[in-house]
Protein backbone atom coordinates (compact mmCIF):
# COMPACT_ATOMS: atom_id res chain seq x y z
CA UNK A 1 0.00 0.00 0.00
CA UNK A 2 1.58 3.20 -0.96
CA UNK A 3 1.34 6.07 1.93
CA UNK A 4 -1.60 8.76 1.33
CA UNK A 5 -1.06 12.24 -0.06
CA UNK A 6 -3.29 12.89 2.98
CA UNK A 7 -4.60 11.48 6.08
CA UNK A 8 -7.41 12.56 8.08
CA UNK A 9 -7.83 11.18 11.78
CA UNK A 10 -10.97 11.88 13.66
CA UNK A 11 -10.39 15.45 12.31
CA UNK A 12 -13.07 18.44 13.63
CA UNK A 13 -13.45 21.57 11.61
CA UNK A 14 -15.67 24.41 12.16
CA UNK A 15 -16.96 27.89 13.22
CA UNK A 16 -16.30 29.73 16.72
CA UNK A 17 -16.36 26.01 18.18
CA UNK A 18 -19.56 24.85 16.33
CA UNK A 19 -18.33 21.81 13.88
CA UNK A 20 -19.06 21.89 10.37
CA UNK A 21 -17.02 18.55 9.97
CA UNK A 22 -17.32 16.53 12.42
CA UNK A 23 -15.26 13.33 13.43
CA UNK A 24 -14.11 12.63 9.80
CA UNK A 25 -11.44 10.14 9.05
CA UNK A 26 -10.21 9.48 5.31
CA UNK A 27 -7.29 8.67 2.97
CA UNK A 28 -6.34 10.49 -0.19
CA UNK A 29 -4.02 8.54 -2.25
CA UNK A 30 -1.73 9.57 -4.46
CA UNK A 31 -3.52 10.36 -8.23
CA UNK A 32 -6.72 9.26 -6.81
CA UNK A 33 -9.79 11.37 -8.28
CA UNK A 34 -12.54 12.01 -5.92
CA UNK A 35 -15.60 13.86 -6.00
CA UNK A 36 -17.01 15.47 -2.52
CA UNK A 37 -20.91 15.64 -2.67
CA UNK A 38 -23.17 16.05 0.05
CA UNK A 39 -26.72 18.50 0.70
CA UNK A 40 -25.91 21.93 1.29
CA UNK A 41 -24.69 22.89 4.81
CA UNK A 42 -22.66 19.21 4.61
CA UNK A 43 -19.25 20.78 5.60
CA UNK A 44 -18.00 20.00 2.06
CA UNK A 45 -16.40 23.77 1.23
CA UNK A 46 -15.11 23.59 5.21
CA UNK A 47 -13.65 20.24 4.16
CA UNK A 48 -11.88 21.33 1.38
CA UNK A 49 -10.72 24.73 2.90
CA UNK A 50 -9.15 22.49 5.74
CA UNK A 51 -7.09 20.32 3.55
CA UNK A 52 -6.22 23.30 1.68
CA UNK A 53 -4.47 24.37 5.30
CA UNK A 54 -6.82 27.37 5.64
CA UNK A 55 -8.31 26.26 8.38
CA UNK A 56 -6.36 24.80 12.08
CA UNK A 57 -8.27 21.51 13.37
CA UNK A 58 -10.77 21.65 16.36
CA UNK A 59 -9.59 18.08 16.98
CA UNK A 60 -8.23 15.90 15.47
CA UNK A 61 -5.37 15.78 12.44
CA UNK A 62 -4.08 16.06 9.43
CA UNK A 63 -1.51 15.03 8.06
CA UNK A 64 0.19 15.51 4.56
CA UNK A 65 2.70 13.01 2.67
CA UNK A 66 6.03 16.09 3.39
CA UNK A 67 6.87 17.83 -0.07
CA UNK A 68 3.13 18.49 -1.12
CA UNK A 69 2.40 21.70 -3.44
CA UNK A 70 -1.23 22.34 -3.04
CA UNK A 71 -3.17 24.09 -5.56
CA UNK A 72 -6.27 25.47 -4.05
CA UNK A 73 -9.19 27.22 -5.84
CA UNK A 74 -12.22 28.40 -3.15
CA UNK A 75 -15.57 29.10 -4.34
CA UNK A 76 -16.07 32.30 -6.01
CA UNK A 77 -13.07 33.43 -5.49
CA UNK A 78 -13.39 36.28 -3.11
CA UNK A 79 -11.13 38.59 -5.83
CA UNK A 80 -11.19 42.36 -5.71
CA UNK A 81 -12.13 42.78 -9.92
CA UNK A 82 -11.98 46.60 -9.30
CA UNK A 83 -8.16 46.68 -8.33
CA UNK A 84 -6.17 47.53 -11.29
CA UNK A 85 -3.85 44.96 -12.81
CA UNK A 86 -3.61 43.02 -15.51
CA UNK A 87 -5.17 39.68 -16.10
CA UNK A 88 -1.80 38.42 -16.86
CA UNK A 89 -0.30 39.61 -13.50
CA UNK A 90 -3.08 37.80 -11.93
CA UNK A 91 -2.37 34.18 -13.42
CA UNK A 92 1.70 34.94 -13.46
CA UNK A 93 0.81 34.98 -9.78
CA UNK A 94 0.44 31.10 -10.10
CA UNK A 95 4.69 30.92 -10.59
CA UNK A 96 5.17 32.34 -7.14
CA UNK A 97 6.42 29.10 -6.05
CA UNK A 98 9.42 30.17 -8.66
CA UNK A 99 9.20 33.36 -8.14
CA UNK A 100 8.16 34.26 -4.48
CA UNK A 101 7.87 37.43 -3.23
CA UNK A 102 10.68 39.05 -4.86
CA UNK A 103 12.26 36.98 -7.93
CA UNK A 104 11.61 38.64 -11.21
CA UNK A 105 9.87 36.42 -14.15
CA UNK A 106 12.41 35.33 -16.64
CA UNK A 107 11.58 34.92 -20.47
CA UNK A 108 10.79 30.80 -19.76
CA UNK A 109 8.37 32.15 -17.32
CA UNK A 110 6.58 34.86 -19.12
CA UNK A 111 6.39 32.04 -22.69
CA UNK A 112 4.47 29.48 -19.86
CA UNK A 113 1.96 32.28 -18.77
CA UNK A 114 1.17 33.06 -22.33
CA UNK A 115 1.24 29.03 -22.69
CA UNK A 116 -1.73 28.86 -19.88
CA UNK A 117 -3.72 31.40 -21.62
CA UNK A 118 -3.55 29.51 -24.71
CA UNK A 119 -4.51 26.64 -22.92
CA UNK A 120 -7.53 27.90 -21.57
CA UNK A 121 -8.59 29.51 -24.41
CA UNK A 122 -8.13 33.50 -23.62
CA UNK A 123 -5.13 34.39 -25.60
CA UNK A 124 -5.33 38.00 -26.66
CA UNK A 125 -6.95 38.79 -23.19
CA UNK A 126 -3.20 39.39 -21.11
CA UNK A 127 -3.75 43.15 -20.97
CA UNK A 128 -7.56 43.35 -20.19
CA UNK A 129 -8.32 44.26 -16.40
CA UNK A 130 -10.40 42.04 -13.98
CA UNK A 131 -13.84 43.94 -14.46
CA UNK A 132 -13.62 43.50 -17.71
CA UNK A 133 -14.08 40.08 -17.95
CA UNK A 134 -17.13 37.31 -17.91
CA UNK A 135 -17.97 34.95 -14.58
CA UNK A 136 -16.43 31.93 -17.36
CA UNK A 137 -13.45 33.90 -18.69
CA UNK A 138 -12.22 34.60 -14.93
CA UNK A 139 -12.49 31.21 -14.25
CA UNK A 140 -10.45 30.10 -17.31
CA UNK A 141 -7.68 33.03 -16.47
CA UNK A 142 -8.41 31.14 -12.57
CA UNK A 143 -7.53 27.66 -14.24
CA UNK A 144 -4.99 29.03 -16.15
CA UNK A 145 -3.20 30.07 -12.52
CA UNK A 146 -3.67 26.66 -11.31
CA UNK A 147 -1.77 24.99 -14.72
CA UNK A 148 1.25 27.79 -14.18
CA UNK A 149 0.52 26.52 -9.64
CA UNK A 150 1.67 22.82 -11.07
CA UNK A 151 0.37 21.02 -7.77
CA UNK A 152 0.52 17.62 -6.77
CA UNK A 153 -2.65 18.31 -4.94
CA UNK A 154 -5.43 20.44 -6.43
CA UNK A 155 -8.55 21.34 -4.73
CA UNK A 156 -11.40 22.83 -6.54
CA UNK A 157 -14.28 24.19 -4.57
CA UNK A 158 -17.33 24.27 -7.00
CA UNK A 159 -15.20 24.89 -9.93
CA UNK A 160 -17.87 24.36 -12.61
CA UNK A 161 -20.39 26.57 -10.69
CA UNK A 162 -22.82 29.09 -12.58
CA UNK A 163 -20.46 28.21 -15.78
CA UNK A 164 -21.61 27.67 -18.77
CA UNK A 165 -21.65 24.28 -20.96
CA UNK A 166 -19.22 24.66 -23.43
CA UNK A 167 -16.75 26.23 -20.22
CA UNK A 168 -17.77 23.65 -18.16
CA UNK A 169 -17.00 21.18 -20.74
CA UNK A 170 -13.28 22.69 -21.73
CA UNK A 171 -12.73 23.24 -17.70
CA UNK A 172 -13.82 19.57 -16.85
CA UNK A 173 -11.63 18.45 -19.78
CA UNK A 174 -8.57 20.22 -18.08
CA UNK A 175 -9.52 18.81 -14.98
CA UNK A 176 -8.93 15.42 -16.92
CA UNK A 177 -5.28 15.92 -18.04
CA UNK A 178 -4.08 17.05 -14.67
CA UNK A 179 -5.81 13.94 -13.56
CA UNK A 180 -4.08 11.78 -16.20
CA UNK A 181 -0.61 13.68 -15.88
CA UNK A 182 -1.03 11.88 -12.08
CA UNK A 183 -2.24 14.46 -10.41
CA UNK A 184 -4.31 14.15 -7.08
CA UNK A 185 -7.95 15.68 -7.32
CA UNK A 186 -10.37 16.45 -4.82
CA UNK A 187 -13.13 18.92 -6.02
CA UNK A 188 -16.39 19.79 -4.03
CA UNK A 189 -19.45 19.09 -6.85
CA UNK A 190 -23.04 19.69 -6.80
CA UNK A 191 -24.09 17.91 -9.85
CA UNK A 192 -24.25 14.37 -9.99
CA UNK A 193 -24.42 13.35 -13.26
CA UNK A 194 -20.82 15.51 -13.74
CA UNK A 195 -19.74 13.13 -10.49
CA UNK A 196 -21.24 9.91 -11.69
CA UNK A 197 -19.17 10.62 -15.44
CA UNK A 198 -16.02 11.89 -14.67
CA UNK A 199 -14.95 10.91 -10.94
CA UNK A 200 -14.07 7.41 -10.23
CA UNK A 201 -14.31 7.78 -6.54
CA UNK A 202 -16.59 10.07 -4.00
CA UNK A 203 -16.66 11.18 -0.71
CA UNK A 204 -20.53 11.88 0.65
CA UNK A 205 -20.52 14.21 3.23
CA UNK A 206 -23.54 15.21 5.91
CA UNK A 207 -21.02 16.95 8.26
CA UNK A 208 -19.70 13.22 8.96
CA UNK A 209 -18.30 11.26 6.26
CA UNK A 210 -21.50 9.11 5.45
CA UNK A 211 -19.56 6.99 2.72
CA UNK A 212 -16.26 7.20 0.69
CA UNK A 213 -15.22 5.22 -2.05
CA UNK A 214 -16.14 4.03 -5.61
CA UNK A 215 -18.39 6.54 -6.97
CA UNK A 216 -20.88 3.91 -7.47
CA UNK A 217 -20.90 2.28 -4.07
CA UNK A 218 -21.33 6.09 -2.65
CA UNK A 219 -23.85 7.50 -4.44
CA UNK A 220 -26.56 4.94 -3.59
CA UNK A 221 -30.06 5.57 -2.99
CA UNK A 222 -29.83 4.27 0.81
CA UNK A 223 -26.57 6.28 1.34
CA UNK A 224 -28.11 9.81 -0.32
CA UNK A 225 -31.47 9.67 1.88
CA UNK A 226 -29.51 9.05 5.16
CA UNK A 227 -27.35 12.02 4.24
CA UNK A 228 -30.18 14.52 3.83
CA UNK A 229 -31.50 13.10 7.14
CA UNK A 230 -28.12 13.79 9.09
CA UNK A 231 -27.81 17.52 8.37
CA UNK A 232 -29.15 19.32 11.64
CA UNK A 233 -29.13 22.58 12.07
CA UNK A 234 -26.74 24.83 13.52
CA UNK A 235 -27.51 24.76 17.23
CA UNK A 236 -27.05 27.64 19.82
CA UNK A 237 -27.44 25.82 22.62
CA UNK A 238 -25.33 22.57 21.40
CA UNK A 239 -23.37 20.53 23.98
CA UNK A 240 -19.93 19.48 24.64
CA UNK A 241 -19.61 16.68 22.01
CA UNK A 242 -18.89 13.78 24.09
CA UNK A 243 -16.85 12.24 21.44
CA UNK A 244 -14.68 15.16 22.40
CA UNK A 245 -13.43 13.75 26.02
CA UNK A 246 -12.91 10.19 24.56
CA UNK A 247 -10.21 11.01 21.91
CA UNK B 1 8.84 87.94 -15.63
CA UNK B 2 8.67 84.24 -15.43
CA UNK B 3 11.71 83.89 -14.01
CA UNK B 4 11.02 86.45 -11.19
CA UNK B 5 7.51 84.28 -10.54
CA UNK B 6 8.74 80.99 -10.78
CA UNK B 7 12.72 80.32 -10.45
CA UNK B 8 13.84 84.08 -8.46
CA UNK B 9 12.61 82.90 -5.14
CA UNK B 10 14.25 79.59 -4.82
CA UNK B 11 17.63 81.25 -5.77
CA UNK B 12 16.91 83.64 -3.52
CA UNK B 13 15.49 82.14 -0.52
CA UNK B 14 17.17 79.05 0.75
CA UNK B 15 14.20 78.46 3.15
CA UNK B 16 12.30 77.50 -0.51
CA UNK B 17 14.88 75.26 -1.78
CA UNK B 18 14.88 73.64 1.31
CA UNK B 19 11.10 73.54 1.27
CA UNK B 20 11.26 72.33 -1.98
CA UNK B 21 14.05 69.43 -2.16
CA UNK B 22 11.61 68.25 1.09
CA UNK B 23 8.06 68.42 -1.10
CA UNK B 24 9.36 66.49 -3.63
CA UNK B 25 11.16 64.05 -2.20
CA UNK B 26 7.13 63.41 0.13
CA UNK B 27 5.31 63.44 -3.55
CA UNK B 28 7.46 60.65 -4.64
CA UNK B 29 6.54 58.93 -1.43
CA UNK B 30 2.80 59.94 -0.56
CA UNK B 31 1.83 59.15 -4.68
CA UNK B 32 2.48 55.27 -4.71
CA UNK B 33 1.06 55.02 -0.90
CA UNK B 34 -1.93 57.23 -1.34
CA UNK B 35 -2.87 55.20 -4.43
CA UNK B 36 -2.54 51.48 -2.60
CA UNK B 37 -4.88 53.41 0.31
CA UNK B 38 -7.41 54.40 -2.58
CA UNK B 39 -7.76 51.18 -4.33
CA UNK B 40 -8.14 49.28 -0.98
CA UNK B 41 -10.66 51.62 -0.25
CA UNK B 42 -9.09 53.02 2.89
CA UNK B 43 -9.24 57.03 1.70
CA UNK B 44 -10.11 58.05 5.01
CA UNK B 45 -7.72 55.71 6.58
CA UNK B 46 -4.62 58.54 6.30
CA UNK B 47 -6.96 60.91 8.05
CA UNK B 48 -7.69 59.08 11.02
CA UNK B 49 -4.03 58.56 11.26
CA UNK B 50 -2.88 61.98 10.89
CA UNK B 51 -5.14 62.34 14.16
CA UNK B 52 -3.61 59.51 15.81
CA UNK B 53 -0.20 60.63 15.57
CA UNK B 54 -0.67 63.57 17.89
CA UNK B 55 0.26 62.72 21.55
CA UNK B 56 3.48 61.54 19.98
CA UNK B 57 4.22 65.20 18.13
CA UNK B 58 2.84 67.05 21.10
CA UNK B 59 5.22 65.06 23.69
CA UNK B 60 8.24 65.82 20.88
CA UNK B 61 7.32 69.19 21.51
CA UNK B 62 6.85 69.54 25.17
CA UNK B 63 10.48 67.50 25.96
CA UNK B 64 12.41 69.46 23.45
CA UNK B 65 10.52 72.47 22.10
CA UNK B 66 10.04 72.96 18.29
CA UNK B 67 12.48 70.57 17.37
CA UNK B 68 11.05 68.76 14.30
CA UNK B 69 13.10 65.81 14.65
CA UNK B 70 11.96 65.04 18.27
CA UNK B 71 8.26 65.59 17.27
CA UNK B 72 8.81 63.37 14.50
CA UNK B 73 9.98 60.79 16.18
CA UNK B 74 7.52 61.05 18.63
CA UNK B 75 4.89 61.11 15.92
CA UNK B 76 6.24 58.17 14.19
CA UNK B 77 6.71 56.01 17.54
CA UNK B 78 2.74 57.12 18.25
CA UNK B 79 1.60 56.27 15.14
CA UNK B 80 2.81 52.59 14.80
CA UNK B 81 1.48 51.99 17.97
CA UNK B 82 -1.99 52.43 16.67
CA UNK B 83 -1.38 50.69 13.51
CA UNK B 84 0.25 47.62 15.23
CA UNK B 85 -2.65 47.75 18.00
CA UNK B 86 -5.07 47.54 15.78
CA UNK B 87 -3.76 45.44 13.55
CA UNK B 88 -3.17 42.92 16.59
CA UNK B 89 -7.18 43.78 17.31
CA UNK B 90 -8.08 42.70 13.88
CA UNK B 91 -6.91 39.48 13.93
CA UNK B 92 -7.29 38.60 17.55
CA UNK B 93 -11.51 39.71 17.50
CA UNK B 94 -14.34 39.52 14.68
CA UNK B 95 -13.52 43.52 14.97
CA UNK B 96 -13.46 45.14 11.45
CA UNK B 97 -10.00 46.78 10.79
CA UNK B 98 -11.72 50.38 10.14
CA UNK B 99 -13.71 50.18 13.46
CA UNK B 100 -10.60 49.00 15.47
CA UNK B 101 -8.68 51.78 13.97
CA UNK B 102 -11.42 54.31 15.05
CA UNK B 103 -11.13 52.68 18.83
CA UNK B 104 -7.64 53.55 18.62
CA UNK B 105 -7.08 56.59 17.11
CA UNK B 106 -9.92 58.39 18.97
CA UNK B 107 -8.05 57.45 21.83
CA UNK B 108 -5.15 58.59 21.05
CA UNK B 109 -6.21 62.12 19.67
CA UNK B 110 -8.33 62.84 23.28
CA UNK B 111 -4.71 61.66 24.78
CA UNK B 112 -2.52 64.25 22.44
CA UNK B 113 -5.16 67.32 22.41
CA UNK B 114 -4.92 66.86 26.97
CA UNK B 115 -1.27 67.05 26.44
CA UNK B 116 -1.15 70.09 24.25
CA UNK B 117 -3.94 71.52 26.25
CA UNK B 118 -2.07 71.16 29.72
CA UNK B 119 1.15 72.67 28.77
CA UNK B 120 1.19 74.43 25.61
CA UNK B 121 -1.12 77.45 23.56
CA UNK B 122 -3.45 77.15 21.17
CA UNK B 123 -0.35 78.63 18.53
CA UNK B 124 1.62 75.51 19.51
CA UNK B 125 -0.85 73.04 18.19
CA UNK B 126 -1.72 74.67 15.63
CA UNK B 127 1.58 74.66 14.55
CA UNK B 128 1.15 70.69 15.05
CA UNK B 129 -1.76 70.22 12.95
CA UNK B 130 -1.06 72.78 9.98
CA UNK B 131 2.96 72.73 9.68
CA UNK B 132 5.52 75.46 9.05
CA UNK B 133 7.68 75.54 5.76
CA UNK B 134 9.96 78.29 7.60
CA UNK B 135 11.06 75.68 10.59
CA UNK B 136 12.33 73.01 7.91
CA UNK B 137 15.72 72.96 9.15
CA UNK B 138 18.77 70.79 7.81
CA UNK B 139 18.41 67.95 10.27
CA UNK B 140 14.27 68.49 9.87
CA UNK B 141 14.97 68.05 5.72
CA UNK B 142 17.41 64.65 5.86
CA UNK B 143 15.02 63.40 8.06
CA UNK B 144 12.24 63.73 5.89
CA UNK B 145 14.08 63.12 2.90
CA UNK B 146 15.21 59.79 4.74
CA UNK B 147 11.82 58.61 5.38
CA UNK B 148 10.24 59.28 2.29
CA UNK B 149 13.45 57.16 0.41
CA UNK B 150 13.03 54.59 2.76
CA UNK B 151 9.37 54.17 2.40
CA UNK B 152 9.79 54.09 -1.70
CA UNK B 153 12.33 50.94 -0.91
CA UNK B 154 10.11 48.91 1.73
CA UNK B 155 7.05 49.76 -0.63
CA UNK B 156 8.88 48.15 -3.35
CA UNK B 157 9.97 45.31 -1.63
CA UNK B 158 6.46 44.36 -0.70
CA UNK B 159 4.98 44.99 -3.66
CA UNK B 160 3.65 41.88 -4.91
CA UNK B 161 2.69 40.31 -2.14
CA UNK B 162 0.84 43.78 -0.88
CA UNK B 163 -0.87 43.46 -4.43
CA UNK B 164 -2.14 40.11 -4.61
CA UNK B 165 -3.26 40.53 -0.92
CA UNK B 166 -5.84 43.02 -2.26
CA UNK B 167 -6.61 41.38 -5.34
CA UNK B 168 -6.98 37.65 -3.85
CA UNK B 169 -6.24 37.33 -0.32
CA UNK B 170 -7.30 33.86 -0.29
CA UNK B 171 -4.86 32.67 -2.69
CA UNK B 172 -2.25 34.80 -1.54
CA UNK B 173 -2.75 32.80 1.55
CA UNK B 174 -2.58 29.34 0.00
CA UNK B 175 0.82 29.81 -1.29
CA UNK B 176 2.36 32.16 1.27
CA UNK B 177 2.55 33.85 4.97
CA UNK B 178 3.39 37.27 3.80
CA UNK B 179 -0.06 38.78 3.08
CA UNK B 180 -0.34 39.54 6.87
CA UNK B 181 2.71 41.19 6.96
CA UNK B 182 2.80 43.12 4.17
CA UNK B 183 -0.36 44.61 5.14
CA UNK B 184 1.26 45.72 8.19
CA UNK B 185 4.29 47.04 6.77
CA UNK B 186 1.74 49.09 4.47
CA UNK B 187 0.06 49.96 7.34
CA UNK B 188 3.58 51.29 9.05
CA UNK B 189 4.40 53.02 5.44
CA UNK B 190 1.21 55.31 5.83
CA UNK B 191 2.73 56.16 9.53
CA UNK B 192 5.85 57.31 7.92
CA UNK B 193 4.62 59.37 5.08
CA UNK B 194 2.00 61.19 6.99
CA UNK B 195 5.06 61.95 9.70
CA UNK B 196 7.65 62.84 7.12
CA UNK B 197 4.91 65.57 5.58
CA UNK B 198 4.12 67.06 8.73
CA UNK B 199 7.38 69.13 9.00
CA UNK B 200 6.15 71.40 6.01
CA UNK B 201 1.96 70.42 6.03
CA UNK B 202 1.31 69.38 9.19
CA UNK B 203 -0.52 66.43 9.96
CA UNK B 204 -3.84 66.94 8.80
CA UNK B 205 -2.49 68.25 5.12
CA UNK B 206 -0.13 65.77 4.81
CA UNK B 207 -2.94 63.38 3.87
CA UNK B 208 -4.04 65.80 1.16
CA UNK B 209 -0.43 65.29 -0.50
CA UNK B 210 -1.10 61.35 -0.20
CA UNK B 211 -4.54 61.15 -1.18
CA UNK B 212 -5.91 63.81 -3.79
CA UNK B 213 -2.88 62.75 -6.38
CA UNK B 214 -4.04 58.92 -6.11
CA UNK B 215 -7.77 60.31 -6.58
CA UNK B 216 -7.09 62.75 -9.53
CA UNK B 217 -4.73 60.02 -10.93
CA UNK B 218 -7.89 57.12 -11.30
CA UNK B 219 -8.98 59.39 -13.72
CA UNK B 220 -6.18 59.21 -16.53
CA UNK B 221 -4.85 55.81 -16.22
CA UNK B 222 -6.05 52.46 -16.11
CA UNK B 223 -3.61 49.92 -14.68
CA UNK B 224 -1.86 50.19 -11.20
CA UNK B 225 1.63 51.23 -12.76
CA UNK B 226 0.17 54.06 -14.23
CA UNK B 227 -1.53 55.11 -11.38
CA UNK B 228 1.12 55.10 -9.43
CA UNK B 229 3.39 57.32 -12.04
CA UNK B 230 0.85 59.59 -12.82
CA UNK B 231 -0.12 60.59 -8.59
CA UNK B 232 3.52 60.97 -8.56
CA UNK B 233 3.27 63.66 -11.27
CA UNK B 234 0.35 65.20 -9.91
CA UNK B 235 1.98 65.71 -6.36
CA UNK B 236 5.15 67.05 -7.86
CA UNK B 237 3.31 69.41 -9.90
CA UNK B 238 1.52 70.33 -6.99
CA UNK B 239 4.34 70.82 -5.08
CA UNK B 240 6.27 72.67 -6.98
CA UNK B 241 2.78 75.12 -7.90
CA UNK B 242 1.93 75.06 -4.30
CA UNK B 243 5.51 76.57 -3.08
CA UNK B 244 5.15 79.05 -5.65
CA UNK B 245 1.70 80.10 -4.91
CA UNK B 246 2.65 80.03 -1.11
CA UNK B 247 5.61 82.63 -1.61
CA UNK B 248 3.46 85.12 -3.76
CA UNK B 249 0.19 85.10 -1.91
CA UNK B 250 1.81 84.98 1.86
CA UNK B 251 -0.65 81.80 2.07
CA UNK B 252 0.74 79.31 4.52
CA UNK B 253 2.95 76.58 2.61
CA UNK B 254 0.71 73.83 3.43
CA UNK B 255 -2.78 74.88 2.41
CA UNK B 256 -1.29 76.49 -0.78
CA UNK B 257 0.05 72.99 -2.01
CA UNK B 258 -3.19 71.20 -1.22
CA UNK B 259 -5.26 73.37 -3.03
CA UNK B 260 -3.04 73.02 -6.16
CA UNK B 261 -3.15 69.32 -5.84
CA UNK B 262 -7.22 69.92 -5.37
CA UNK B 263 -7.29 72.30 -8.20
CA UNK B 264 -5.62 69.17 -10.12
CA UNK B 265 -8.27 66.92 -8.94
CA UNK B 266 -11.17 69.02 -10.13
CA UNK B 267 -9.34 69.34 -13.65
CA UNK B 268 -9.02 65.03 -13.56
CA UNK B 269 -12.53 64.96 -12.54
CA UNK B 270 -13.65 67.22 -14.92
CA UNK B 271 -11.76 66.27 -18.25
CA UNK B 272 -9.82 63.52 -17.04
CA UNK B 273 -10.66 60.63 -20.26
CA UNK B 274 -11.11 57.80 -17.69
CA UNK B 275 -14.66 58.62 -16.60
CA UNK B 276 -14.18 61.84 -16.34
CA UNK B 277 -17.46 64.08 -16.06
CA UNK B 278 -17.18 65.44 -19.29
CA UNK B 279 -16.40 62.58 -21.60
CA UNK B 280 -19.77 61.01 -19.23
CA UNK B 281 -21.85 63.90 -20.48
CA UNK B 282 -20.66 64.17 -24.17
CA UNK B 283 -23.25 61.86 -26.73
CA UNK B 284 -21.20 58.98 -27.34
CA UNK B 285 -21.99 56.19 -29.71
CA UNK B 286 -21.76 52.70 -28.49
CA UNK B 287 -18.96 50.42 -30.29
CA UNK B 288 -19.71 47.40 -32.37
CA UNK B 289 -18.18 44.81 -29.76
Amino acid sequence: MTTALLTLTDLTLGYDRHPAVHHVSARMEPGSFTAIIGPNGAGKSTLLKGMAGAMAPLSGTLGRAPGTRIAYLPQNAALDRSFPISLFDLVAAGLWHRTGAFGGLSHKDRDAVHEAFERVGLQGFERRTLDALSGGQLQRALFARLILQDADLILLDEPLAAIDTKTSADLLAMIETWHAQGRTIIAVLHDMQIVRDHFPQSLLMARECVAHGATADVLTENNLGRARQMIEAFDEEAHICAQESAS
Amino acid sequence: MIFDALIAPFIEFEFMRRALVGCLALSLAAGPVGTFLMLRRMSLFGDAMAHAILPGAALGYLAFGLSLTAMTIGGLATGLLVVLLAGLVTRATTLREDASIAGFYLISLAIGVSIVSLKGSNVDLLRVLFGSILALDDPAMMLLVAMSTGTLLVLALIFRPLVLECVDPAFLRSVSRAGGPAHLIFLALVVTTLVSGFNALGTLLSVGMMMLPAIAARFWAVELTGIIFTATLIGLVSSLCGLILSFHTGLPSGPAIILVAGALYLLSLSFGPQGGLVLKLLPQRHLEA
